[in-house]
């Protein structure tokens, strides 16, 4: 075979792979706005590609929607890589679908079978109140990280150069893990207590690790999980479906250390 | 610290489940105990078991425990329940579809469920064995004592009582029982001895629906075997996340123990429930 067949071979593959398409129909939760009365509506989308991601299938089914002269579907995106935590849905009864360790972004078609229905809801929660169609108002979770998710340093000269802490490797690693959480909610989405349990315990975690975070750990925990509670989020009763579900696969074991640093909180506090 | 985090927070409600439900696992530990007394056959196992019952009920430092134990089933119950309410407002909407079977147990979802099962089969259980122990309506425990006599064997049914070595206490007329367990001279104010409720009959009556030593048997027997197998295995379920999952809730994880920890809990929610489901079901058999 010379190379010339073999390049040819190549292509006509790769095109054979590309041009797998699928035909879907989809159930969608469609809601005007905050206050109006929501419902599942059906859509049928055909000539889906395979290796579309699912917001990709989406821009699609909104581009058929738009030659009908129908109102376009309401959902949250930004980086489409992974990384900013704006895409949400539920899909199929799980946050980002059915796939682990990825974002709806990330969710590829593939994942999907010829004529399959497919169900799209947004994240359930008291405290994430749909704002239209399948977006949802997270900004509790930014209310949270408010209360208590940050560092104080003094930024006005004379900064100290974050390298000349030692930190061991071991507390390091485990800061960064709990780190990656990007705060998309698919932990509460999951929850059957819709709690917010995971996310927080990561934020807390992140700087409960790290020598920095030292100095306020006590009234982080404290304030971040009054403003969980105040903000209606559920209790955590350990069913562990925050980590199966989490596209970061934050770690259940966070949630036992803030469960450590609030103990030590609650008993320190005055 | 304020009175809010302690008893308010998420978190400090947590704790108070996992405290007190580790305490009642405790205390299911030394029930079984008590109740596998049931096995041991015949007149032994009577007084071994009324006298296990009688101890449970005055020695100080086991009624200061069956204190907690009250407080602990109660505080448990109450705050589950609360959770549980505050969990299902935290989403009002559902889901149209929901796989929740992919990420989580059924079991850890349905702790609330089985525990307010558990607290009918308490309620139930208190009225029919604690509640006649407590406040009256069993028999004193008696026996047939035969003597050899030089006019052939005599029999006698006398008061089994904590002093057996003394003359025994015949069931006669000129025997007065007072406060429930007292045995007195009648009508003088002279106790000669202390007897023991016969909790034993009654419960061996309740469960193999025969009469036990002029205790009526219960018609229903079969179906309090059945209802109380039922219970345990509600029990073994709730135990099988709440074990584990009451170390979470205080923190205690660690790569090396966990692992442990899960596996005597799965153990604990077997074992445990298994043995107290066998003693009915023995009586009832036997
Ligand atoms: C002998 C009886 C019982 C034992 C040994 C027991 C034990 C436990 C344990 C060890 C936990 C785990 C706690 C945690 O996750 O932190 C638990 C959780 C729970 N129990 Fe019980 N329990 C009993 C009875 C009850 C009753 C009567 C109720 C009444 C409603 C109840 C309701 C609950 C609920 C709702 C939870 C989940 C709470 C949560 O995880 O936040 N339990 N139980
Ligand atoms: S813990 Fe995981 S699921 Fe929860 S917000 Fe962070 S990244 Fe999303
Ligand atoms: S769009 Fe940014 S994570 Fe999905």
């Amino acid at each position: 075979m010379g190379l010339t067949n073999a390049y040819c071979l190549m292509t006509k593959n790769l095109k054979k792979m590309a041009s797998k398409t699928i035909n879907i129909n989809l159930k969608i939760w469609r809601q005007k706005n905050a206050n109006s009365k929501g419902s599942m509506e059906t859509y049928k989308l055909d000539n889906v590609s395979t290796d579309s991601s699912f917001l990709e299938m989406l821009d699609q089914l909104n581009e058929q929607l738009i030659n009908e002269r129908q109102e376009p579907i309401a959902f949250d995106h930004d980086c489409r890589e992974g990384i900013c935590g704006m895409c949400s849905l539920f899909i199929n009864g799980e946050a980002h679908g059915p796939d682990r360790a990825v974002t709806t972004c990330q969710l590829h078609m593939r994942k999907f079978k010829d004529g399959e229905t497919i169900f799209v809801e947004p994240f359930r929660a008291k405290a994430f109140p749909v704002i239209k169609d399948l977006v949802v108002d997270r900004s509790s979770f930014d209310r949270i990280q408010q209360a208590g998710g940050f560092v104080s340093v003094n930024t006005s000269g004379r900064t100290m150069d974050a390298n000349a802490i030692p930190i061991p490797k071991h507390d390091a690693d485990k800061a960064f893990e709990a780190a990656a959480c990007i705060g998309c909610g698919a932990c509460v989405a999951s929850c059957v207590n819709a709690s917010a349990m995971l996310f927080v315990a990561a934020k807390v975690s992140q700087y409960a690790l790290l020598p920095q975070g030292k100095v306020e750990a006590r009234d982080r925990v404290l304030n971040m999980v009054r403003t969980m509670d105040e903000e209606g989020f559920g209790n955590c009763t350990n069913t562990g479906a925050c980590a199966v579900e989490c596209p970061k696969e934050i770690s259940l074991e966070n949630i036992a250390r803030m469960n450590r640093e609030y103990l030590k909180g609650m008993l320190s506090a005055e | 610290m304020s009175k809010s985090v302690l008893l308010k927070s998420s978190i400090a409600k947590k704790y108070w489940m996992a405290l007190t439900g580790l305490f009642l696992c405790l205390f299911l530990v030394g029930h079984l105990l008590g109740n596998l007394q049931l096995f041991i056959a015949g007149e032994e196992g009577r007084r071994a078991f009324n006298e296990y019952a009688y101890f449970m009920q005055h020695n100080p430092f086991i009624k200061v425990m069956s204190y907690v134990t009250y407080l602990s089933i109660l505080f448990h119950a109450i705050d589950g329940i609360m959770l549980a309410v505050q969990n299902k407002k935290a989403r009002p909407v559902q889901y149209a579809m929901n796989n929740a079977a992919s990420n989580s147990s059924s079991v850890a979802r349905k702790m609330a469920v089985l525990g307010t099962i558990i607290l009918l089969f308490i309620v139930t259980h208190m009225v029919n064995f604690w509640a006649k122990m407590h406040f009256g309506g069993l028999k004193l425990h008696k026996y047939e004592l035969v003597t050899p006599g030089q006019m052939g064997e005599q029999k006698q049914m006398v008061y089994y009582t904590h002093t057996p070595s003394v003359n025994p206490i015949p069931d006669v007329p000129q025997i007065e029982v007072k406060n429930e367990l007292d045995l007195y001279i009648a009508k003088s104010n002279l106790k000669v001895a202390e007897g023991y409720k016969d909790l034993h009959s009654n419960v061996v009556a309740f469960f193999s629906g025969k009469e036990t030593n002029g205790v009526e048997g219960n018609k229903l027997a079969l179906v309090a075997v059945i209802l109380y197998t039922l219970s345990m295995a509600v029990l073994s379920f709730h135990l099988m996340h709440g074990f584990s999952s009451a170390f979470q809730s205080l923190g205690i994880r660690h790569k090396r123990y966990t692992p442990s920890i899960e596996l005597i809990g799965k153990i604990f929610a077997i074992v445990v429930p298994a043995l107290f489901a066998i003693i009915p079901i023995y009586l009832f058999v036997k």
